[in-house]
């Protein structure tokens, strides 16, 4: 028995190394750095010193872009290195689902990167209260940022900015060029119009009306909830008046929204309850489905993949509403490792990020992601641009659920992502998911107590 | 001499014993000492049994709690009465005689899936049972009420091999004096298996499924690779190993907690320890063996 018993020992620990594994496996960056690791707790003299002789230093980058490897490593760090012979960059990703998890374990053990790519809102605030995220207060180029993109990176009380803005991205909808050409449709600009649209093609029957799926149950809320939900809660306005108590779930703005989305579930395809985010995307860029409502991060996406024309049109908005709202989420941030050796360089680097230079280049090299200065920018992208474009004639508005509400148990966005789903999957009436929505706010989350 | 054997023990025992303690002893002991703490402003601080208290007692955690255990029964459950009675089928079919020099090919093939990755087996049913690419319309990973089966009878299929082996093990040692002896007193086919051989395989059976329990008690990966950490849909493939996950490392916009993390884990360690427990005290003690003469 006592082999049953050890086996029982080590599966159970099985998980926990593994979770702690990926700190060792993944940190390949630290090792070939010129400087060796145990350094760190030295004075940093030696490591300025080797930076006058003409050694460069190394800076590593932590990011979970995994997919803008390419982009980094031929673009923006050349351009970079360029300018600073004597700073030397490395990018080193870590799979989007993993990155969090890893970054945390590796800031804990003091191996991380001297850049941090900062999720926005609240994970950022969370590594910036546990004193991983140096802050920049004075840092020069900051004043290039409005305070809608400033704030994703301050702490709540917005006494305090640990990253620097990097990009956005904007939500919208790609269409199949072909396919409305084919059944002869409009662009829809408002809801009635987009409903409208999604029964013209499911009577034409050539094409899955949208390509949808609720295995994976963050697109509800983020590409839907969130895609079409600025138009009915006003933005910022509804945004802001939830955060701060004034509004709660249940109000008709957020019901609306979710009776809105309700209405789409005949347009599916069919067996949608088990088709993934993939598969979407698949159907989509295969031209078996029309619409595919998603956001500008899919744009390279379906550069690569799709075999047909595609098109992007904005969210529609309720009947009679003559201002728009988009959702142009503050997503990537640039932060200092509190823990850094090379605070200066990490400083110098951010300061380029913070400009028009990086900016230019960033967009046009990663089309779909949008710096967030006010400067101006080229971007020589057709779908990018149309993007762009909507934020001359709308207001911008983030995620609704990104700010401080997914920093208790249970996180708002997953509540309410689980719950559109259920409307959907289980004909769950949209008060109830707005109500059900509430009672997991109230149960933590003190101005709505 | 006595002495001189004693010391041997102790050198001998000493080099497992130490990797033994640093590698399973200490996280073990380490992780369930991690669940009477909490992190504030990135210092532990002890609040005994809190953390257990709001897993079980919160009203949110709680039924995310209780559902993952039931869900986890309800996933163990399927295996000990689909996977280990076709295991025993397999390896009574391997060891009829009826197949021949098939045999090997067979146990060979039916063995494969176990060797093969989760993420492979999970990837390859998804596709076969996709209802936009697959061959089966109804959407049984997306339903509540079939992911889990569905999930259970994957891994069922890939691990059936190994109670087939455990058994096939067993029934190629039973000498065939026993078959012919039972065979000249007028037994059938049927009664040789269930009276003969079976009595000599119950130990084997207790032991093959206490291994599956504490396996699917600790199981994730599947599940993970299929339905991803949230084991949609609306929870109904959670499981302990999923629920850790979650709770450990968070998911999407959820952020993970190392201590409430270690208490799930602490939790299932206790789950398995009573459940070998009671398997010990109550099934195990009254099986009897048989000591065959060959």
């Amino acid at each position: 028995m006592r082999r049953t018993r050890t086996l029982a020992l080590c599966m159970t620990l099985g998980l926990l190394v593994a979770a702690c594994q990926t700190e060792v496996e993944e940190d390949p960056g630290a090792m070939t750095e010129e400087e060796p690791e145990d350094a760190e707790d030295t004075e940093d003299a030696p490591d300025d010193e080797a930076a006058e002789d003409g050694d460069a230093v190394t800076l590593s980058i932590e990011s979970w872009r995994s997919d803008d490897v390419a982009q980094w490593e031929e673009e923006i760090i050349p351009a970079f290195e360029d300018e600073h012979p004597d700073i030397q960059l490395e990018f080193n990703p870590t799979a989007p689902t993993e990155y969090d998890g890893a970054l945390s374990s590796r800031l804990e053990g003091g191996t991380a990167g001297d850049i941090i790519t900062c999720r926005s809102f609240d994970r950022s605030r969370d590594l910036h209260e546990r004193g991983f995220l140096e802050e920049i207060d004075d840092l020069d180029g900051l004043e290039n940022f409005d305070e809608f993109a400033l704030q994703a990176w301050q702490t709540s009380e917005g006494d305090a900015q640990f990253c620097v803005p990097l990009a956005a991205v904007i939500h919208g909808n790609y269409y199949n060029a072909e396919a409305f050409d084919e059944v002869g449709l409009e662009i829809p600009e408002t809801n009635d119009e987009f409903l409208d649209v999604l029964e013209q093609l499911q009577e034409d029957g050539t094409y899955t009306p949208l390509a949808w799926g609720t295995a994976d149950d963050w697109i509800a809320t983020s590409t839907a909830f969130d895609l079409f939900g600025p138009n009915f809660w006003d933005g910022e306005d509804g945004r802001q008046a939830l955060l701060a108590g004034d509004k709660p779930y249940t109000d008709d703005d957020f019901v609306q929204a979710w009776e809105f989305l309700d209405q789409w579930q005949p347009y599916f395809p069919d067996g949608y309850e088990s088709v993934s985010y993939e598969d979407t995307q698949q159907l989509f860029a295969l031209g078996q489905a029309a619409i595919m409502p998603a956001g500008s991060w899919e744009i390279s996406l379906f550069e690569d993949i799709a075999e047909v024309e595609v098109d992007v049109f904005r969210p529609t908005t309720p009947e009679g509403q003559d201002q728009c709202y988009i959702n142009d989420h503050p997503d990537m941030g640039l932060g200092m490792n509190a823990d850094t050796d090379h605070p200066e360089e990490v400083e110098t680097f951010l300061e380029w990020a913070a400009g028009q230079e990086f900016g230019e280049l960033y967009a046009n090299a990663v089309p779909g992601f949008f710096p967030l200065g006010d400067y101006e920018v080229d971007v020589d992208n057709e779908l990018a641009n149309e993007f762009v474009s909507w934020r001359d004639e709308c207001e911008s508005t983030a995620r609704l659920n990104f700010e401080d509400l997914t920093a208790g148990d249970p996180s708002i966005e997953e509540e309410a992502s689980r719950l559109t789903v259920q409307m959907w999957n289980q004909d769950l009436p949209p008060e109830e998911v707005a109500e059900e929505v509430q009672q997991a706010l109230e149960s933590w989350y003190e101005p709505h107590q | 001499m006595q002495r001189g054997t004693r010391l041997a023990f102790v050198v001998f025992l000493a080099p497992a014993l130490l990797v033994y303690t640093m590698f399973a002893i200490y996280p073990i002991v380490d992780s369930l000492r991690l669940s009477f703490y909490t992190v504030e402003q990135g210092q532990l601080v002890f609040v005994g049994l809190a953390n257990f208290v709001y897993l079980l007692t919160d009203a949110f955690a709680a039924p995310r709690f209780w559902n993952a255990f039931v869900n986890n029964v309800q996933f163990f459950g399927i295996h000990l009465l689909v996977q280990n009675p076709i295991g025993l089928m397999l390896a009574a079919l391997l060891t009829s005689g009826l197949l021949r020099r098939a045999e090997g090919i067979y146990r060979t093939l039916i063995f494969i899936p176990t060797t093969l990755s989760v993420v492979i087996v999970g990837f390859v049913w998804q596709l076969i049972i996709s209802p936009l690419w697959g061959l089966v319309d109804t959407p049984l990973l997306g339903q509540e009420s079939t992911a889990l089966p569905t999930l259970s009878l994957m891994s069922v299929w890939q691990y059936v091999g190994i109670p087939m082996v455990f058994f096939y093990a067993v029934l190629v040692n039973i000498p065939r004096e026993l078959e012919e002896a039972g065979r000249v007193d007028g037994a059938s086919g049927w009664q040789i298996f269930w009276r003969v051989k079976f009595p000599l395989l119950a130990p084997m059976f207790g032991i093959v499924s206490i291994v599956t329990y504490i396996a699917n008690f600790n199981a994730f990966d599947l599940i993970y690779a299929v339905q991803g950490a949230s084991a949609g849909p609306n929870f109904s493939s959670d499981i302990f190993g999923t629920l850790f996950y979650r709770t450990f490392l968070g998911t999407g916009t959820a952020t993970g907690s190392v201590t409430l993390g270690a208490t799930v884990a602490s939790l299932m360690f206790l789950t398995i320890l009573v459940g070998v427990a009671l398997y010990l005290v109550f099934i195990h003690r009254r099986l009897r063996s048989y000591q065959l003469a060959s």
